[in-house]
């Protein structure tokens, strides 16, 4: 219950809800399985370690990658974004150069790249989008240049909902010659990846948008581009051999994951990927697609009231300003009324501007989320109108 | 009264619609901005002082109706009082917001009183004043309220 009402929740692109067994598996670890991995002789350690390694098994055939040695497990798509970055990218470059990304990327997907420029001198060059959300793609062949050197594209807008083309986008950066990084975090919770069909270098992704825990995340990259990368940070587990004269370094995925790894997070995740499977991505895609439509016609009727991001291929995500009412007070008046909506930029400011926009409210939707909460979104957006005007 | 209501009170939405003091006055001699990165809200505040005197105040910029109305009111409240009395009303302003007073120094003020029931819009409610002092004091730092 919020403020005595019941819940609607429907700040899904921000973080999932949990299930039961999602919560169980991270007790279970606790209560039956705690101990560290990879390092001790004990029983409970090696029942720690195959969790564990299990856990990234299922991550490989979750995303079908090659093998398990292809998934590297990091604190979240945003740690993933700069693990490329550092280890992949930064040898790369050099002054002159550019990385590509697309006009509708979420911070986590700008800043490290601008991070990066700066420390090369390389520069960053953007797919522009249009006025429905979707990319131009006629102009990401004249983007694509000899001197790209990385592009790295969002799968599913978290602001706008738009589900970019990123197969086709990746078949032409390839075809220049161009890697290609694909930030996931809005699409695993809402459609089933296959990187080998997609055929990207590195697919990042959260665990807590896709019913998981927080803290817990999944670089993919390619077997031949792990092995040639350097880690980007050094502790205990990601090490061959440790001398003060110097050191080397473990074979992938231990290389990129120095210290004590976020085991209850792999237990979670774990129990996440089986939820969705039990599921199924058909399910949730026609559940969330009726709603989306449901949703979209209902917000339409409201008098003043203008959606952001109306792509042809779209996830479940409406981002709607009001006319005379700021996105933060309607966000405080809906959740008076047990409404949680997200307002203000969602951590992409450039998509803000290029609609002109200070801000938007934005309803996420998961495979939960019913019909009538939409009713409640609508009644409660009423509600403020009818304070304000 | 319903805290909807308590928090947008008549006087908040009419300064929301229609803010007093709203553009860059002439011949001003302080500025100072306030942005609240997290939410995007972002005002400048324009002043005239003269001989310790506010004799021109002012604000620009874009938020919510709560960071409106407040920069409104606040220019409102303090055009013509001394700086150094304008900093004690900041002061004021905030701790009433925030819930450390209930002293209110004009009965517009009071009105931001609802504030408090929602801590998240503390921050909406002070920009400006953050601002104000920046401006008062020369501090040539953006004032945010994170």
């Amino acid at each position: 219950m919020v403020k005595g009402h019941p819940l609607v929740y429907l700040d899904n692109a921000a973080t999932t809800q949990k299930p039961r067994q999602v919560i169980d598996a991270i007790v279970h670890y606790y209560e039956e399985q705690n101990a560290n991995v990879h390092r001790g002789v004990h029983q409970l350690s090696q029942i720690a370690t195959s969790m564990y390694e299990e856990g990234r098994k299922k991550v490989a055939r979750f995303i079908n990658a090659g093998t398990e040695r292809e998934v590297v497990f990091v604190k979240g798509c945003t740690e993933g974004i700069n693990l490329v970055a550092n280890s992949f990218a930064a040898p790369r470059l050099r002054e002159g150069d550019e990385i590509l990304i697309t006009a509708i990327e979420h911070h986590s997907n700008i800043v490290p790249w601008q991070l990066l420029c700066q420390r090369t001198g390389a520069k960053l060059h953007i797919v522009p989008v249009n006025d429905l959300g979707e990319l131009i793609l006629g102009e990401l062949d004249s983007l694509l240049t000899e001197r790209t050197k990385i592009a790295s594209f969002v799968h599913v807008s978290n602001s706008l909902g738009t589900v970019n083309p990123v197969r086709e986008m990746i078949a032409r950066a390839k075809a220049a010659g161009v890697p290609v990084v694909i930030d996931g975090a809005q699409a695993v919770p809402h459609l089933p990846v296959d990187v080998q069909d997609l055929d990207c270098d590195f697919y990042v992704f959260s665990g807590h948008k896709m019913f998981g825990p927080t803290g817990i995340g999944v670089a993919y990259g390619k077997a031949e581009h792990l092995a040639a990368m350097s880690p980007w940070q050094g502790g205990g587990d990601m090490i061959e051999s440790v001398r003060f004269e110097g050191s080397t370094w473990a074979q992938p995925p231990a290389r990129f994951e120095a210290g004590t790894p976020n085991i209850e997070g792999v237990a979670g995740l774990s129990a996440a990927i089986d939820y969705i499977g039990a599921l199924g991505y058909e399910a949730i895609g026609a559940h969330e697609h009726d709603l989306l439509e449901y949703g979209t016609a209902e917000l339409e009727k409201i008098e003043g009231l203008r959606i952001i991001g109306q792509a042809g291929d779209k996830a479940s995500v409406i981002s709607f300003v009001l006319d005379d009412i700021h996105p933060h007070d309607l966000g405080t008046i809906v959740d008076e009324e047990g409404v949680a909506i997200r307002t203000g930029h969602h951590c992409t400011q450039p998509v803000m501007e290029r609609f002109g926009v200070p801000a938007t409210a934005r309803a996420s939707l998961a495979f939960y989320n019913t019909r009538a909460e939409i009713d409640a979104l609508v009644r409660a957006i009423e509600r403020a109108i009818s304070i304000f005007r | 009264m319903d805290p909807m209501r308590e928090l947008y009170q008549q006087l908040i939405l009419d300064h929301n619609r229609k803010p007093r003091n709203f553009g860059r006055p002439e011949g001003t001699n302080r500025e100072a901005e306030g942005y609240n990165p997290l939410c995007g809200d972002h005002y400048t505040i324009y002043l005239d002082i003269e001989n310790d005197e506010i004799e021109q105040i002012g604000f620009e910029g874009s938020g919510c109706a709560i960071s409106k109305s407040s920069a409104s009111v606040m220019t409102e409240t303090l055009k013509g009082k001394p700086a150094r009395e304008a900093l004690e009303i900041a002061s004021g302003f905030v701790d009433l917001v925030k819930g450390d007073s209930d002293e209110a120094a004009t009965s517009k003020l009071a009105v931001f009183k609802g504030v408090r029931d929602f801590p998240t819009r503390t921050k909406c409610a002070t920009l400006a004043w953050h601002a104000l002092r920046n401006a008062i004091e020369n501090i040539p730092t953006t004032a945010t309220t994170e």
